[in-house]
């Protein structure tokens, strides 16, 4: 293996061959391998305890949407069950609300602490159950929730400064009805001001993604939450029916589209009997959010808050930068360097570390995407999807779809659609999903009036490296949340809601509080 | 943001197969680096040493790309190399252009690029003129890149930015742009291999950052955009653990891709990097961690 030196006799290191092997370096599989224990069978938590359905229950299956295998059967919610548990939050009621308010603060913040001991566990269900990445439910997901509760804990007894002058009471028996994009994140956003503030809480998971609310009713058990403060009923939008229309629920809080939204709106302004209370109600709904760029922002980094806008969470939140907008002299560039981006943008197995786009939620979700796809391409708007193949290193094609190629499991690469016009439904309806319209726009007043001209009104962004600019055009944009210069920023400190048919009333802040108080 | 999408390289998960093959591909980028008034032709023997086989019990374990030192030490590099056998095979990097400061006048700082090519350099690490480019005088600073880069011959330039001293993002951005310009007016005349541009002597604090880097990295893929043309990249100082090495491999793949994952358009800058590498090897094939006096030192 050495050569002897002619000089001096040492032993000379053989230099090694010059590198012959081509460019390059894969990531190897980077599987997230903790085993987690999922009950086989989960039924209600009312009470502080585990129920099964009443008689005659049924139950569901909640399925991994990457691998379309079972993962437990989960109680369907019937009238009965429901009634159940708003009787016992009903119970729980007078004491929890006349707790001293440093005491409820403390089963917050217990609860916010529990959340983090059990993280990886609540990372590695969320993942199961929804397709997000692991990444996202590790570093977003989870940590966010249980700073909802941290966050809340402290409002708790500070409650006579968030509404000075005023006394502020609890609302009573909330029922809340959360979606599946964020089901864990969402539960957090519902509870926590909630219990703050007083009161207690029916919530109703979505029936694609039960599994971390009844996770998170364990740990209301483990801390020792009073039974009936917090009650978890699964099921269906039937479920969902039955707590709007149950005369003992105080407020109904709603997240979801706003097809559904607009029918418990509807419901409620109906069942206003004679001497009862109206419910209060909050809606947190759908969106088609503008995401502005001009030709005066730092281009690379607006590239990546077009990817933080709409292919986070596989384009699964209602406040994504759907519909986005640039500058028609800087078109061309954002176009091409948002297509050399996408392909280092890894879809694939959620549970793999190194994956950014996971699975899509549902068939029915899947569906709806491909509904639209096919619809965008028919009203002449050109398809993008320069991310790399499930299967290695080929570069897929613009013409092969986003949603081919998966052997199993809902998937949809990330993708976009150039030559959109304002007017056609991919620029107008929420898909939900990774796929992205790109519109564009000469001047600041056509940017706000393209932004502006929509039913819904949740979110924007704004780019530009233009100060003065950039608060001129906050000003005038009609959505609940505009991010300047960046995107999906979220804080439990920061309200967040809609405008139009996106919804009203704001989650998170002093403002969040509003609506769970009587002042 | 960019700090924000550097950060997000971290978090890639690189472990078994692609560790090992990413720490063997940094190794083989390596510009194993003496820069010090002290620097003795016994140490750049040593070093030599080192760079052709960085494990002494592993020939496996990939040379170093180059080694990296002032122009006084360019002839023991390339005597040693010789006798090493891997003359051409780890190449010679010399700093130049009055390295560290560039303070000194042009046609001293050209003379010193002629002399480091005289004596074998392969490649000429060349500094910027800071104080003509935070005074705005971009013109000069290409031009000086211009002449420095026709004085290289047919050794390879890499222009050091010195960003620790440009300290804003758009500084570093606009310093790339001017750097790669500059040398392309002047045109590519190697058929393999690129010019570079670099972070950081070492000298100067902070040195190599992610963010910094991929604002450069950026600047190059821009360039490959409108051109076609590859320039490579270099950054240099603070990068001392092989999971650091694996970061920047990641935002290379992710930022330009794998055709930039080769020594001839990716290097590191470093010294002591090249012992974690070695031990972090050992880690993966035996399970065990070695002790610093476990390795040769460089």
């Amino acid at each position: 293996m050495t050569t002897m030196n002619k000089h001096n006799g040492t032993a000379a290191p053989k230099a090694t061959s010059p590198r012959v092997q081509a460019p390059g370096w894969d990531y190897a599989p980077a599987p997230e391998t903790v085993k987690v224990n999922i009950t086989e069978r989960y039924g209600h938590f009312i009470g502080g305890k585990f129920v099964e359905p009443s008689k005659g229950g049924k139950y569901f299956q909640t399925i991994n949407p990457a691998t379309e295998e079972e993962l437990a059967e989960i109680a369907q919610g019937s009238a009965a069950d429901v009634d159940a548990a708003v009787k016992a939050a009903r119970k729980a009621l007078p004491l929890w609300a006349a707790l001293p308010a440093t005491e409820r603060a403390k089963y917050i913040f217990r609860i916010a602490r529990r959340m983090q001991e059990r993280a990886r566990e609540l990372a590695i269900i969320e993942t199961l159950d929804s397709g997000k990445p692991i990444k996202e439910s590790r570093d977003v997901d989870v940590p966010l929730a249980a700073a909802h509760f941290f966050y809340h804990a402290g409002w708790a007894d500070k409650l006579a400064f968030a509404f000075p002058g005023r006394t502020p009471r609890p609302v009573g028996v909330c029922g809340q009805i959360i979606p599946w994009n964020f089901p864990l994140l969402m539960a957090a956003w519902k509870i926590a001001p909630a219990l703050a503030c007083g009161n207690t809480v029916v919530l109703k998971p979505a029936e694609t993604t039960p599994l971390t609310a009844l996770v998170l009713a364990e740990i209301m058990q483990e801390i020792d939450l009073p039974p009936g403060v917090v009650n978890i009923v699964t099921g269906d939008g039937a479920t969902g029916a039955a707590m709007v229309g149950h005369a003992g629920i105080d407020k109904i809080a709603f997240t979801g589209s706003t097809e559904v939204g607009k029918k418990i709106a509807s419901s409620i302004a109906k069942s206003g009997g004679a001497g009862a209370k109206p419910k209060r109600l909050t809606l947190e709904l759908g969106g088609k959010s503008a995401n502005i760029i001009f030709e005066d922002a730092s281009i690379d980094q607006a590239v990546e808050g077009i990817i933080a806008g709409i292919y986070f969470n596989q384009g699964e939140v209602c406040c994504a930068g759907s519909r986005l907008f640039v500058q028609e002299s800087i078109l061309d560039v954002v176009t091409k360097k948002l297509a050399h981006r996408l392909r280092s943008v890894r879809t694939g197995d959620p549970m793999d570390k190194n994956t950014d786009v996971g699975a899509v939620n549902s068939k029915a979700q899947l569906d709806r995407i491909e509904h639209y796809l096919k619809i965008g391409a028919d009203e002449g708007a050109i398809m993008h999807c320069p991310t790399p193949t499930p299967t290695g290193g080929s570069t897929g094609s613009s013409k092969s779809s986003p949603t081919s190629g998966f052997a199993k499991g809902f998937f949809c690469r990330p993708c976009f659609f150039t030559g959109v016009q304002p007017s056609q439904t991919i620029a107008r309806e929420e898909i939900f999903g990774p796929v992205l319209s790109v519109l564009s726009f000469r001047t600041p007043e056509e940017a706000i009036t393209r932004a502006n001209n929509s039913p819904y009104g949740l979110a924007a962004g704004v780019w530009t490296d233009k100060g003065s600019k950039i608060f001129e055009i906050a000003r005038q944009l009609k959505a609940g949340v505009v991010w300047l210069n960046t995107y999906n920023k979220f804080d439990p400190a920061s309200p967040f809601g809609g405008f139009k048919e996106s919804g009203f009333g704001r989650e998170g802040g002093v403002q969040g509080l509003r609506a769970y108080v009587e002042v | 943001m960019a700090a924000e999408r550097a950060a997000s390289f971290t978090k890639r998960s690189i472990k078994t197969s692609a560790k090992l093959s990413g720490l063997r591909l940094a190794m083989s980028m390596l510009d194993l680096t003496t820069l010090e008034g002290k620097d003795s032709v016994e140490k750049v023997r040593g070093l030599c040493q080192k760079a052709v086989r960085p494990d002494a019990s592993d020939p496996t374990v990939p040379s170093v790309a180059a080694i990296c030192v002032y122009p006084s030490m360019v002839k023991p590099v390339r005597d040693e190399l010789a006798r090493l056998g891997a003359a051409g095979v780890v190449k010679i990097a010399s700093v130049a252009t009055g390295f560290p400061s560039g303070q000194f006048p042009l046609e001293l700082r050209l003379q010193d690029v002629q002399q480091a090519v005289a004596a074998g350099a392969d490649e000429i690490d060349m500094v910027i003129n800071r104080g003509a480019f935070l005074a705005g005088r971009y013109d000069e600073v290409a031009e000086e890149i211009r002449q420095v880069k026709v004085a290289c011959g047919t050794a390879h330039l890499k222009v050091i930015l010195e960003t620790g001293e440009l300290e804003t993002l758009d500084n570093v951005r606009r310093a790339s742009d001017l750097a790669i310009r500059a040398m392309a007016d002047v045109g590519h005349v190697h058929e393999h291999g690129a010019d570079f541009i670099k972070t950081s002597t070492g000298k100067v604090q902070p040195a190599a950052t992610m963010p910094v880097t991929l604002v450069m990295l950026e600047a190059i893929r821009d360039w490959y955009l409108e051109t076609g043309k590859k320039i490579g990249m270099k950054p240099a100082g603070g990068i001392r653990s092989a999971k650091q090495s694996l970061h920047y491999l990641v935002m290379v793949k992710e930022t330009l891709g794998d055709e930039w994952l080769t020594p001839e358009l990716f290097r590191f800058g470093a010294s002591t990097l090249c012992n974690d590498i070695v031990r972090q090897l050992h880690w993966l094939s035996t399970g065990k961690y070695t002790a610093g006096y476990d390795v040769s030192e460089a």
